[in-house]
């Protein structure tokens, strides 16, 4: 017996991925101008709670990236697969680099995030494509 | 308020053993924690246990007061868990409840089980530690994450792959003589630097192992100390505890730490004393690059001079400010919930005398320091030997 057979959504996190596919990603950004990722109620750094939506950068910047070699999990047939964390204007966001040779990544690379998929899983996946 | 007093400890053999129940492993740990105290178990009124994965890797739940029975006490049980600082935790709130008078006997400590699951399983089990939504979804592991960090100190601060070697070479040559560690063998800097990348910067040599094992603690006041007789030279003398965002990518910077600042300034607050008494630290190097981050955030050295600590030989045995003597969690081993349990406990021995590395320890305070996940938790307590 199970309560669904459906896939269950995360909400925020899973509208977030839908607006970034369409090319429409946004950050969370306080009266202060603290900037956050959503699903999020109060500001992470001064709890403020009117948070609105402002739109995230085009363009971003690798901060650091490793190559993983052991993968885990929905990664474990990928490896060496690249991660990065990448900078939107205030806005750090975790993802996959892909449309790039692994050895051509350096931190300051720049990037556009988008929503790619797992082939194994078939799962969503935040991408880092090289600008 | 009154001071608390180690009054003995206990930890099993650390390394592969697939087949020993939780329960065992504990037990045993427990049972050398009791011995060594001399303390009656009925006299203990709390049990403090940290344990992270064991829902994953044991399918058990509700586990602290399995632990208690298996320990033969039957008192009050609580299971802490803060990823790998969870009997960092577990110490600290055993610290709280005895200096708040609640409690005059409390055993704290932890365990993991981790070589009973497929490699894949465990790593995905410690996977868990990050942000679910943000890391684990976007192929994060947990040596990628130290990976990020690593790549980030060097980009910001300078320093290599080498500057880790000797990290790595440094706490296997500190395991060697300790009867509890995993690996006892030295390594050379060019075994490290030769062995398979992980998650470039880090190579297998920059990871601890996969770990089975158990640790124990039996805290009591001063004053039960002295009512009782109970031999208990060595006290905590400063806790404290720091937090932070959960992602990596939410803070400041991936190459600095400020959970462990924030947990060093409380604990040696606390403590009233200052990082020059301090004469030996246990940190968490679950990661070679985390030792670094670890005694910059601790305070010992400034952002961007810990990484060539150990290649100067500051840290090392014979150095200044001996790091890990009993092989750290790179050597000794890392069985994730037992860990904050077992660097106190190591801390009494090194302090009392009784340690192999003891002549190594020139002074009479001792720091341990246990993370959690990225350092999004940190713990540090103080120790000291008061009489
Ligand atoms: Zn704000």
């Amino acid at each position: 017996m199970t309560w669904t057979d459906e896939e269950i959504r995360d909400d925020g996190f899973d509208d977030w991925l839908d607006a970034v596919a369409a090319d429409e990603g946004y950050h969370l950004e306080c009266p202060d101008g603290h900037a956050s990722l959503p699903p999020r109620l109060v500001c992470p750094d001064c709890g403020a709670t009117d948070l609105s939506e402002a739109p995230l950068a085009d363009a971003g910047e690798v901060v650091t990236h490793t190559t993983v070699h052991v993968g885990t999990g929905a990664f474990d047939d990928q490896t060496p697969y690249v991660v990065a964390i990448a900078e939107f204007d205030g806005v750090r966001i975790t993802g996959l680099v892909r449309g790039v040779d692994p050895d051509d990544v350096d931190v300051g690379a720049p990037v556009e995030v988008t929503v790619g998929e797992n082939p194994a899983t078939g799962d969503r996946v935040v991408v880092h494509r090289a600008r | 308020m009154s001071r608390v007093r180690v009054a003995g400890v206990g930890l099993t053999e650390f390394g592969r053993a697939p087949e020993r129940t939780g329960r065992e492993l504990f037990a045993e740990a427990s049972a050398r924690a009791l011995d060594d105290a001399g303390v009656d178990r009925e006299a203990v009124s709390a049990l403090h246990y940290g344990n992270f994965m064991g829902a994953l890797g044991e399918r058990q739940g509700h586990q602290a007061p399995l632990m208690a029975e298996a320990a033969g006490l039957r008192c009050p049980a609580t299971r802490y868990e803060l990823a790998c600082a969870s009997a960092g935790a577990a110490v600290r709130g055993a610290v709280q409840s005895v200096r708040g008078g609640e409690a005059d006997v409390v055993v704290a400590g932890g365990m993991e089980r981790m070589t009973n699951r497929t490699i894949e399983e465990t790593t995905e089990a410690l996977a868990i530690a990050a942000d679910e939504l943000f890391e684990v979804r976007a192929g994060v592991t947990f040596p990628g994450a130290y990976a990020l960090m690593a790549r980030s100190y060097f980009e910001r601060f300078g320093g290599g792959p080498a500057d880790l070697a000797h990290v790595a070479v440094k706490n296997h040559a500190n395991a060697v003589p300790n009867e509890y560690a995993q690996y006892r063998e030295e390594i050379a800097v060019d075994d490290a630097l030769d062995a398979p990348t992980i998650a470039d910067p880090l190579g297998l040599y920059d990871s601890c192992p996969v770990t089975d094992g158990a640790s124990a603690v039996v805290l009591v006041s001063e004053s039960y100390a002295e009512e009782n007789d109970v031999d208990a030279s060595v006290a905590v003398v400063g806790s404290g505890q720091g937090g932070d965002r959960l992602a990596l990518q939410d803070r400041a910077s991936p190459a600095r730490t400020p959970a462990t600042d924030d947990a060093a300034a409380e604990a040696f607050a606390d403590a009233g004393c200052s990082r020059e008494d301090v004469c030996a630290v246990e940190v968490h190097d679950c990661f070679t690059i985390a030792e670094v981050c670890a005694l910059e955030g601790l305070g010992f050295y400034d952002p961007g001079e810990g990484i060539g600590a150990a290649r100067r030989g500051e840290t090392t045995a014979d150095g200044g400010l001996p790091v890990n003597l009993s092989g750290g969690l790179k050597a000794k081993g890392h069985p994730v919930g037992a860990t904050g349990g077992s660097q106190v406990a190591e801390m009494t021995r090194l302090l009392r005398g009784d340690h192999p590395n003891s002549d190594a320890v020139d002074g009479t305070v001792g720091l341990t320091h246990n993370a959690g996940g990225t350092v999004a938790s940190a713990v540090v307590h103080l120790l000291e030997v008061v009489e």
